[in-house]
């Protein structure tokens, strides 16, 4: 009995000793806001990039949950971020329509591309129409990796899909494969398949296991990528850091983010275009 | 061997240790009964025991024996009929009992910690706890393996441990169930030997056993248990020279009985 | 086979240089998963101690559940504890959603049964061994309790080691109550999740064999117990 209390007494030190550890760790009161944004900015190393910058210029820390826009959106109703930024133009507006956002400001845009094996078993190569090179893809019945995740990325390869006049849902688990999760999953299983798919250019340059694929789409305009950032609004959620996220907003949108996001590289290319005009 | 340890074992008189040992004794079982699910295994037990006798209850596997052990010792409930301890409850009167199971019970701790245990739960105070443990120990031989896990002990040190921590209390009763039924002859013996120094020093002994030498070595009076009925209560040297029951007198000289 | 050695060989160079975010990764990993065992203990030992010894009306039932929730989806817990938490949730005032404290509570919740269950196992087959010598020393309630739970500390500490594997190891329900933030919710599971989907595998398998060294140690150190125990208690 002795001994047990020993253990006791052993046990309450070493959780003495790591509880503050925790909780100093995660309950300091340093000033940060939650954003909610996509997985193609934090996999793509913008987000990486340019807010360390924004903590600098202002002493405020960003917490960023990468998430499809979709679920992002979700989150942000939720009152579980300060700030939105992701890039559905139709459900941003949607969401500030519902009185869950204040306002929509424009950040930045990228663009999509189609990527597929070099070897282009559907003879996609060089097509300048977005629309046109899914439908040989679907009359083909060359084997497309899809998000299938409701992310603003999927959403856009849907309403590419609309254009082309072609229902891809049909052909699901034949030569349309859903794979349910992020750009990078999806990318990794297109890799995987040797199969085409949508992706963003960012989120494609800085991917690391691209195996056989290659861009073969670009440049249509319906391919273009903007970026949205939204602040919750604290009419709906009032613990929301309205004046942090702000901040937050008016620095991305303002001279000093709109250069960085200019600035960032990825292996020496342009990733993001700021919306402001740079000189 | 046998008969040489049945020479060193002294007799004890009845009349010298009755000052003694007795404030729990008489034991009365009046008509118990017991029948687990509506299975009669033990039936219509009269028996009174009185004090300083070693009293070894002999019967075949199966017989009921340490089922009666268990009902004296308050561990299980008879179904009929009623058992006191001078009167008093079987549970009032467990705890200046020490009771020793077929299958030693060894906590997973050392040797003394054993002994330890128990003398916390009787509710001995820690500072008195030391000098009791160690006097018990010695008394069973098991002072060198005092550190010793309990489970490493070899079967008859297993045994004379939980024999000595049993006794620890100083306890008027000891009851033991077939305490040497799964050692080999030496083991046995040294239980044996231990059984009747505990005797010796105050402590009224109630045992079961099925093995007709070691009753004899140690009955000073036998009670005769078969297919859940008491068939005779006699002492030792009457009970193996004139059984008075059939059964009895075939299962002494060692035939199969049903 | 390349990115295998490839892998095998950031895995190496990482752990050498002790890499500062490596480190972060691997202690923030340890301190959820530490503290979330010991949460589940506090919460299983006694619990799973209780369920062995006391009869009571459906404790059947409860042993059932228990041990199917030794199951339990973490995906499925992860959703629970995110709808909980979330400021659109019960708990939302409480602001825990993506800090460690929500991983912290998704994994008690995930090991808590795998505690409880093997300690009322352990103590259920104690008890059958000891209840009547217990009984005829007059053990009371708690020290009988407290003996079981003492006799049986080796197999306990198996159980809750067990525990510890299944909460460091596990990511689904992590990254929805985390949400995977960097310095703040990234451990060891979600960063292989994320470096996954950023096509580093070779830094994912890198981490996942740091991962997988943890899970070896944890596991032989069971294995180290229970030899232990077996040799001094049989």
């Amino acid at each position: 009995m002795r001994l047990m209390m020993k253990h006791l007494i052993v046990m309450a030190v070493i959780l003495a000793g790591v509880a503050p550890g925790v909780t100093t760790s995660w309950a300091d009161d340093d000033r940060f806001i939650t954003v909610a944004s996509t997985t193609s900015t934090e996999n793509s190393g913008l987000l990486a990039d340019i807010l360390p910058r924004f903590t600098a210029d202002t002493g405020i820390e960003v917490r960023v949950i990468a998430l499809g826009t979709g679920q992002a959106i979700r989150v942000a109703r939720n009152g579980d971020a300060d700030v939105l930024l992701v890039h559905h133009t139709a459900s941003e507006e949607q969401f500030v329509a519902d009185g869950f956002g204040v306002e929509r400001y424009q950040v930045m845009h990228n663009d999509f591309v189609i990527v597929g094996p070099a070897s282009d078993p559907a003879g996609i190569g060089e097509m300048a129409n977005a629309g046109a090179a899914l439908a040989r893809i679907a009359e083909k019945k060359a084997v497309f990796a899809s998000r299938g995740d409701d992310s603003g990325t999927h959403k856009k390869e849907l309403l590419l899909w609309q254009a082309a006049k072609i229902n891809p849902a049909e052909a699901s688990g034949t030569w349309y494969r859903e794979t349910g999760s992020g750009m990078g999953a999806t990318l990794n299983a297109a890799s995987g398949m040797n199969a085409y798919a949508l992706t963003d250019r960012a989120t494609w340059i800085r991917f690391g296991n691209k195996g056989d694929l290659v861009i073969h789409v670009q440049g249509d305009k319906r391919l273009f990528n903007p970026y949205g950032v939204i602040l919750v609004n604290s009419g709906k959620h009032p613990h929301v850091k309205s004046d942090d996220g702000q901040v937050f907003i008016d620095w991305l949108v303002g001279e000093s983010g709109q250069r960085a996001i200019a600035a960032y590289r990825i292996e020496g290319q342009p990733a993001y275009f700021p919306t402001m005009i740079l000189d | 061997m046998a008969d040489s340890l049945a020479r060193t074992i002294p007799a004890s008189g009845v009349a010298e240790r009755a000052s003694t040992a007795g404030s729990l004794l008489p034991l009365v079982l009046d008509q118990v009964c017991y029948s687990p699910h509506g299975k009669p295994v033990l039936q219509d037990i009269n028996l009174e025991l009185a004090h300083g006798l070693r009293t070894v209850i002999l019967g075949p596997n199966g017989a009921g024996k340490s089922l009666l052990l268990r009902l004296c010792h308050g561990l299980i409930e008879p179904t009929k009929g009623r058992i006191s301890w001078a009167g008093q409850s079987t549970a009032a009167a467990a705890n200046r009992q020490g009771m020793v199971f077929q299958r030693p019970v060894l906590l997973r701790r050392k040797v003394a910690e054993n002994i330890a245990h128990a003398l916390a739960a009787k509710g001995v105070r820690r500072r008195d706890r030391e000098a009791l443990v160690r006097a018990s120990l010695e008394q069973a031989g098991l002072t060198h393996l005092a550190e010793r896990p309990a489970r490493t002990l070899s079967g008859g040190e297993q045994q004379r441990l939980t024999i000595a921590r049993a006794c620890v209390c100083d306890p008027d009763v000891l009851l033991l169930d077939e305490p040497s039924a799964s050692l080999d002859p030496a083991a046995a013996r040294a239980v044996e030997e231990l059984v009747v120094r505990i005797h010796a020093a105050g402590t009224r002994i109630i045992m079961t056993t099925h093995d007709i030498a070691q009753a004899r070595r140690l009955a000073e009076e036998v009670i005769f248990l078969h297919h859940g009925r008491l068939l005779e209560h006699s002492p030792a040297d009457e009970f193996f020279s004139a059984p008075r029951d059939p059964a009895a007198a075939r299962f002494i000289r060692g035939e199969l009985i049903d | 086979m390349a990115d295998f050695q490839t892998a095998l060989l950031t895995a190496i160079e990482l752990v050498i240089r002790l890499d500062p975010d490596l480190i972060e990764i691997v202690w923030l990993s340890l301190k959820i998963s530490l503290l979330a065992v010991t949460f589940a203990a506090l919460i299983g030992l006694p619990l799973g101690a209780a369920i062995a010894l006391w009869r009571f009306p459906g404790r059947r039932v409860l042993i059932i559940l228990l041990n199917a929730a030794m199951g339990l989806p973490p995906v499925v817990v992860g959703l629970v504890v995110y709808l909980l938490l979330s400021r659109a949730g019960p708990l939302g005032p409480l602001g825990l959603l993506f800090t460690p404290t929500a991983m912290v509570i998704a994994q008690c919740i995930l090991v808590t049964p795998i505690i409880a269950a093997l300690t009322r196992q352990t103590v259920t087959d104690l008890h059958e061994e000891y209840d009547e010598y217990l009984r005829s020393i007059g053990c009371g309630a708690l020290r009988s309790i407290t003996t079981l739970l003492w006799d049986g500390r080796f197999r306990l500490l198996t159980a809750v080691l067990a525990g510890f594997g299944r909460a460091i190891a596990e990511v689904g329900a992590v990254l929805i109550v985390g949400g995977n933030i960097q310095h703040v919710t990234r451990v060891m599971t979600t960063t292989i999740a994320l470096e996954t989907s950023k096509g580093n595998l070779a830094l994912a398998l890198g981490l996942g064999l740091v991962l997988i060294t943890l899970a070896v140690a944890v596991n032989a150190t069971a294995t180290a117990v229970s030899d232990t125990a077996r040799r001094h208690h049989g």
